[in-house]
């Protein structure tokens, strides 16, 4: 009997490691800001390009900016915003980067303004990871692992 | 006595005619959109083929514009059309898809032929060379625009739109991006179904 508890209480606490350990696998700090689940959908083959979507909370007192994003999988990386108008695409780089504002939440996302890895070296694969870095005006570099899902993954993410 | 009924009676032509009047152009403006959108096209295709529009005649099909270096709108269309014909299964085989490159420029016949091997394999890739563009674009009233960047390179702006032709070539709706799985499929059961009952 003591047994069955002392299993039950190992099995909760290794499950409970376990889901934190994921939780926190996928955020990252960079001062006062969050940075949350960095992924994009794997991209079609032979596509040079591939979006990037992540979700930054700012719980400084202070605006703050990402200006900047590298990784080696692709030749270039800019910030784009995005936005569909009856019907119409427009795409467009984002002057001076993109604003997180003081006590808010910035989502990169499906439909809206993303990361954009040009010049694609290799395909992603799905399930991979691969590296980049995030440089923010305030709060400096910070080194994150964007996570390869299937194409599509945002809506199922969303329940679309 | 006999004045005010001889009165009330034309009144009541009056209103008749009038109201029959406006019943009518109401009822003639509610179709007209179908004669705007689409025309002829022959177009070089993903297959090696060329495909004709007027060939396509007898089965419906669904067109949008896109490019490959485009990040995001242009593969969530495609993989949900891909997911779309997925689920239609049987049903969506009289359904022709295709995807025109709006930046041949970059998007050569092999390249897309490659790049469409992600999707579903009935999805056919056409390459309209840069004098043949703005004909079928025009005849789609598709909007599409070159954006040079700051590095040099480009990237385009376009209609997102999916467009549903008959099966005699002639509008029948529009997909959203915005829009639901669901309501797409229905809109594509809805094209496959009024085909059907049309001819054959």
């Amino acid at each position: 009997m003591k047994l069955i508890k002392e299993l039950t209480v190992a099995v909760a606490l290794t499950c409970a490691a376990f889901i934190t350990s994921l939780a926190q696998a996928h955020d990252y700090k960079a001062g006062p800001l969050t940075i949350e689940h960095p992924w994009t959908p794997q991209p079609p083959v032979g596509a040079k390009v591939a979006a990037g979507f992540l979700k930054i909370t700012n719980g400084g007192a202070q605006d703050d900016r990402l200006v900047a994003v590298a990784s080696d999988i692709a030749g270039k990386t800019q910030v784009h915003g995005m936005k569909v108008e009856k019907g119409i695409m427009t795409m467009f780089e984002l002057e001076g980067g993109l604003v997180i504002p003081a006590g808010g939440t910035v989502e990169l996302k499906s439909r809206s303004n993303h990361v954009m890895f040009m010049d694609l070296k290799s395909r992603p694969e799905k399930g991979a990871t691969f590296k980049a870095t995030l440089t923010f005006e305030k709060a400096g570099s910070v080194a994150v692992d964007f996570k390869v899902e299937a194409m599509g993954g945002d809506m199922d993410h969303e329940g679309m | 006595m006999l004045r005010k009924i001889r009165i009330l009676l034309w009144a009541l032509v009056a209103v008749a005619i009038a109201g029959g009047g406006a019943y009518y152009s109401l009822g003639r403006q509610l179709p007209t959109p179908s004669l705007a959108i689409g025309g002829p096209f022959r177009l070089a295709a993903s297959t090696g083929d060329v495909v004709d529009s007027e060939k396509l005649k007898g089965r419906p099909f669904a067109v949008f514009f896109g490019f490959t270096h485009c990040p995001e709108v242009c593969p969530t269309t495609l993989h949900e059309m891909s997911s779309a014909l997925g689920k239609l299964g049987d049903d969506g085989k009289d359904l022709n898809v295709l995807f025109i490159t709006v930046d041949p420029e970059r998007d050569t016949i092999e390249f897309m032929k490659s790049y469409l091997t992600s999707f579903d394999p009935r999805i056919v890739g056409l390459r309209p060379t840069p004098e043949e563009l703005p004909q079928v674009a025009k005849a789609y009233r598709a909007f599409y625009e070159k954006v040079p960047m700051s590095d040099g390179d480009y990237t385009m702006n376009h209609t997102a739109l999916v467009y549903l032709m008959d099966r005699q070539g002639t509008f029948f709706g529009t997909l959203d991006y915005e829009e639901k799985p669901e309501v797409r499929l229905t809109k594509l059961r809805r094209l496959l179904k009024e085909g059907q009952s049309r001819s054959r």
